[in-house]
């Protein structure tokens, strides 16, 4: 609407509706501004200070450049890195194919599926962890009485203290953790998918393959891409997982960034170096996010 | 009905088996938490409890395992509240006024929900130090009902509201507050269930902001608790089982019983807007 046209009656209505939806707005506005974007500002201000307990200094860009010469933290890049990369993927392929399938079961099969697959990330991920622990045990675990018994392994293996096996335990929990959300998406978009399209197809002798990737897969496309992003800055933020097992160990071979900033700040009180740390975990996080808009947005529209 | 074809066969079995293993280690918490020390190390695992006991769930509550559990529920009830309030207010108001700033706002909020979360835990923390609010449940409480999808869910409910209602109400002289009371409100009922579950479940398991925020015993939520309880005793799996069933528990039931209202939140979260 063009405002210059208004008659000083219809601003007065404008300027009342504006004060009407303000007043609707405050107290959302006053938690959002109080306990996000202030923090937000308060993180990227004291990353250029040289912020302990005992010291408050204005460094610029010192933090940035320290983080680059820390070996630990490069590892912590790598290993997080190494994560998104794995669990994205095998997480958004395998929940497309699970929703797939049960989707055109009937009613009270699919959602009794899609609850099954949502229940560790309700159970929560202390209970989830804590359980993984034991199952991971070396002695009393069920990993290796079940390998051990079978023959695939002839010695105990100490699955989170090895730093060869220590990340895939973490991949593996997360990995079901993560999945619940994008089946119940992925069934809601397969459902939704325009119906007389496929008999369409269906009428012109098109077989299920090809009828998934030319008129579901473009449709649930939006989906896929909100999975991509959700699925990427959880397993950018993977936190809490590593700290009940294994603490980043065992040789930092399961640092990650997030972990690796809450070491920092409340470890050693670095406030400032682990909030620098901070504000590059959101750039990475917003050019994942870009890439995949740019790679999966193409041929949408 | 189409007759299944055999990759829909095979699928389904696979599909069956693995629900099964995803489910085992709700199974595998439950069984622990009733067996004994010797069960519980046994060199060949138990598959069932042969001699259940409550030995677990005693020692449990030799800890404050009652005050965790009522701190939890008490920061999720007071985090949906508040969260269910000011997001029915703030996305009605979005979705339905026409007001300077409206674009920009909405960017802002959208630009918020990308970002990680977790990253401004410490700005957060010395915050919370400032009001004179750390080691304390509102710590947690505050900045959960400050993040922003809930406006963003209830705004996509909204949207469904119809103008000619509103426009009546008006007509009719009725007053904002009355009009949201009396008219929106019962139109984006489903959505405030859908939000209020999920607010519920996810306040629950935020285990990162809890461990940030809170710290003495007696303060600690039942997944602080059981974390602390990990730390402390770590081979001793039958009491951590116990308390991870503690905890576990009462939230799948909420999920059980909503579950219809929160699978509805999740998919409309996901609508783009």
């Amino acid at each position: 609407m063009n405002k210059k046209g208004l008659s000083p009656m219809q601003k007065a209505l404008v300027r009342r509706e504006t004060i009407s939806a303000y007043l609707f707005l405050l107290p959302a506005l006053i938690f959002f501004v109080g306990f996000v974007i202030v923090p937000m500002i308060l993180c990227l201000v004291t990353s250029f200070f040289s912020y302990t307990m005992t010291e408050f200094r204005f460094v610029g860009l010192e933090n940035y450049f320290k983080m680059f010469q820390d070996e630990i933290f490069i590892k912590a890049l790598v290993n997080t890195v190494l994560i998104v990369v794995v669990s994205v993927p095998a997480v958004t392929v395998f929940s497309l194919w699970v929703s797939s399938i049960i989707y055109k079961l009937n009613m009270a099969a699919c959602s009794f599926f899609r609850c099954i697959f949502y229940l560790p990330v309700v159970t929560g991920t202390v209970a989830v962890t804590v359980v993984w622990k034991w199952m991971f045990n070396k002695y009393t675990g069920l990993f290796n009485y079940v390998l051990t018994s079978t023959g695939v392994v002839d010695q105990p293996v100490s699955w989170l203290g090895d730093s060869k096996t220590a990340l895939w335990c973490i991949i593996l929990i997360l990995f079901t953790t993560s999945i619940g959300q994008p089946i119940v998406l992925y069934i809601s978009a397969l459902g939704n998918v325009d119906q007389s399209l496929i008999e369409a197809a269906e009428v012109d002798g098109a077989n299920d393959m090809q009828v998934f990737w030319k008129i579901k897969w473009p449709q649930i496309m939006p989906t896929t891409l909100y999975i991509l992003v959700i699925t990427t800055i959880n397993s950018f933020q993977c936190y809490a997982l590593i700290q009940l097992l294994t603490s980043g160990g065992p040789n930092h071979s399961t640092e990650t960034i997030m972990y690796y900033i809450y070491y920092q700040a409340f470890k050693l009180n670095q406030y400032g170096y682990g909030n620098a740390m901070g504000v590059i975990l959101a750039i990475i996080i917003a050019v994942f996010s870009a890439l995949q808009f740019k790679v999966a947005g193409k041929g949408n529209d | 009905m189409k007759r299944m074809s055999p990759y829909k066969t095979i699928s389904v079995v696979v599909i069956a088996v693995l629900a099964v293993l995803f489910i085992f280690p709700l199974y595998w918490i439950l069984t622990g938490s009733v067996k004994d020390a010797a069960a519980i190390n046994a060199a060949v695992p138990q598959w069932f409890p042969l001699a259940p006991t409550t030995d677990n769930y005693i020692r449990l509550f030799s800890n404050p395992a009652l005050q965790w559990l009522f701190n939890s529920v008490f920061m999720a009830v007071m985090a949906m509240i508040l969260t269910c309030i000011t997001a029915s207010m703030a996305g009605y108001a979005l979705a339905k006024k026409r007001f300077v700033g409206k674009q920009l706002l909405f960017s802002i909020f959208i630009c918020a929900m990308a970002l990680p979360k977790q990253v401004i835990l410490i700005p957060l923390l010395k915050e919370m130090a400032f009001l004179n609010l750390h080691d304390n449940l509102w710590a947690v409480i505050l900045p959960t009902v400050g993040w922003p999808f809930g406006v963003f869910l209830m705004k996509q409910f909204s949207e469904g509201i119809p103008g000619e209602l509103l426009e009546a109400a008006r007509i009719d002289g009725a007053g904002e507050a009355q009009t949201f009371i009396e008219i929106v409100l019962p139109i984006i009922k489903p959505g405030i269930g859908a939000l209020a579950i999920f607010t519920f479940i996810n306040s629950w398991n935020d285990y990162f902001l809890q461990l940030i925020m809170l710290n003495s015993r007696t303060k600690l939520t039942i997944s602080l608790g059981i974390a602390k309880l990990q730390s402390e005793m770590s081979t001793d799996f039958g009491l951590i089982m116990a308390g991870a069933a503690l905890a576990a528990i009462p939230i799948i039931t909420i999920f059980l019983l909503f579950q219809q209202y929160f699978t509805k939140g999740i998919t409309m979260g996901a609508v783009k807007g």
